[in-house]
């Protein structure tokens, strides 16, 4: 029989015991902060609609916006625009057809990673400066 | 009146008769708003929570006021470019173009919204 060895072969990667590649993760959240980031520049719209039109308008929205739901959406709208910013840079590399080597993806994988964090975390410092 | 062959006329463009327009325009977009972020997300920061006047104030700095419309501008292009590519990806059909057309019609929208308040803040300063 052809298909005596059938059991003996390795498998295909099953998606409960494939371990995700850190850049696949990098991949799915390049897209969903994109996609976030229209929203929360949309509202960024909507408060500097406010301040032109009248400062009841703008007390309205910017209560709103420095609520503490309203900084918890701004926070996530900069923790995603670094991560956008820094993993697009990544992405701008690739299309010159450089760094796709395994290990370099890995290391820039980490890098914007990091960088979106300190990023993230100076935006924060400049916010609370008064 | 054509002057191009038909060969000539579809050399480079592939099955989706657009080539790579769509995919150029958006690293242009993309690499505007390496330079553009940074500058205009530290000022918001800064700015976010004082009072009327003072962001008022802020954003009436020539150096704020073009930053932001250049932002905002640049910002919506490139979403709705990217937007596009993700709607192409997971839906298709009749709501893969319905989604497409109100995705870039509200980019638009709101490109609009956000520059023309700035530029009303920026001359009324």
């Amino acid at each position: 029989m052809a298909d005596v060895e059938r059991g003996n072969r390795p498998l295909s990667p099953h998606l409960q015991v494939y371990k995700w590649p850190l850049n696949m993760g990098m991949s799915i959240l390049h897209r969903m902060t994109g996609v976030a980031l229209g929203g929360v520049t949309a509202l960024v719209a909507i408060w500097f609609l406010a301040l032109a039109w009248s400062p009841e308008a703008f007390a309205l929205v910017n209560g709103l916006m420095t609520s503490w739901l309203g900084w918890l959406v701004l926070l996530g709208g900069a923790a995603s625009a670094w991560f956008h910013f820094a993993n697009g840079l990544r992405h701008l590399v690739w299309d010159t057809g450089s760094s796709f080597g395994q290990r370099r993806v890995q290391r820039t994988a980490i890098l914007g990673l990091l960088a979106s964090a300190i990023l993230t975390l100076v935006t924060i410092w400049v916010a609370a400066s008064v | 009146m054509r002057y191009l062959t038909d060969r000539k006329r579809a050399t480079g463009l592939g099955s989706a008769r657009s080539g790579t327009g769509h995919f150029w325009e958006q690293r242009v977009s993309a690499i505007a708003l390496v330079v553009l972020t940074p500058l205009f997300i530290f000022p918001l920061a800064y700015n976010m929570g004082d009072s009327y006047e003072a962001v008022r104030a802020a954003y009436g700095n020539p150096v704020n006021a073009i930053v932001a419309v250049a932002f905002m501008i640049t910002a919506f292009l490139h979403f709705f470019q990217g937007i596009q590519v993700v709607i192409e990806d997971y839906v298709h059909g009749r709501w893969e173009l319905v989604l497409i057309i109100t995705t870039r019609l509200l980019s638009a929208a709101f490109a609009l919204i956000g520059s023309l308040a700035i530029l009303k803040i920026f001359f009324g300063a």
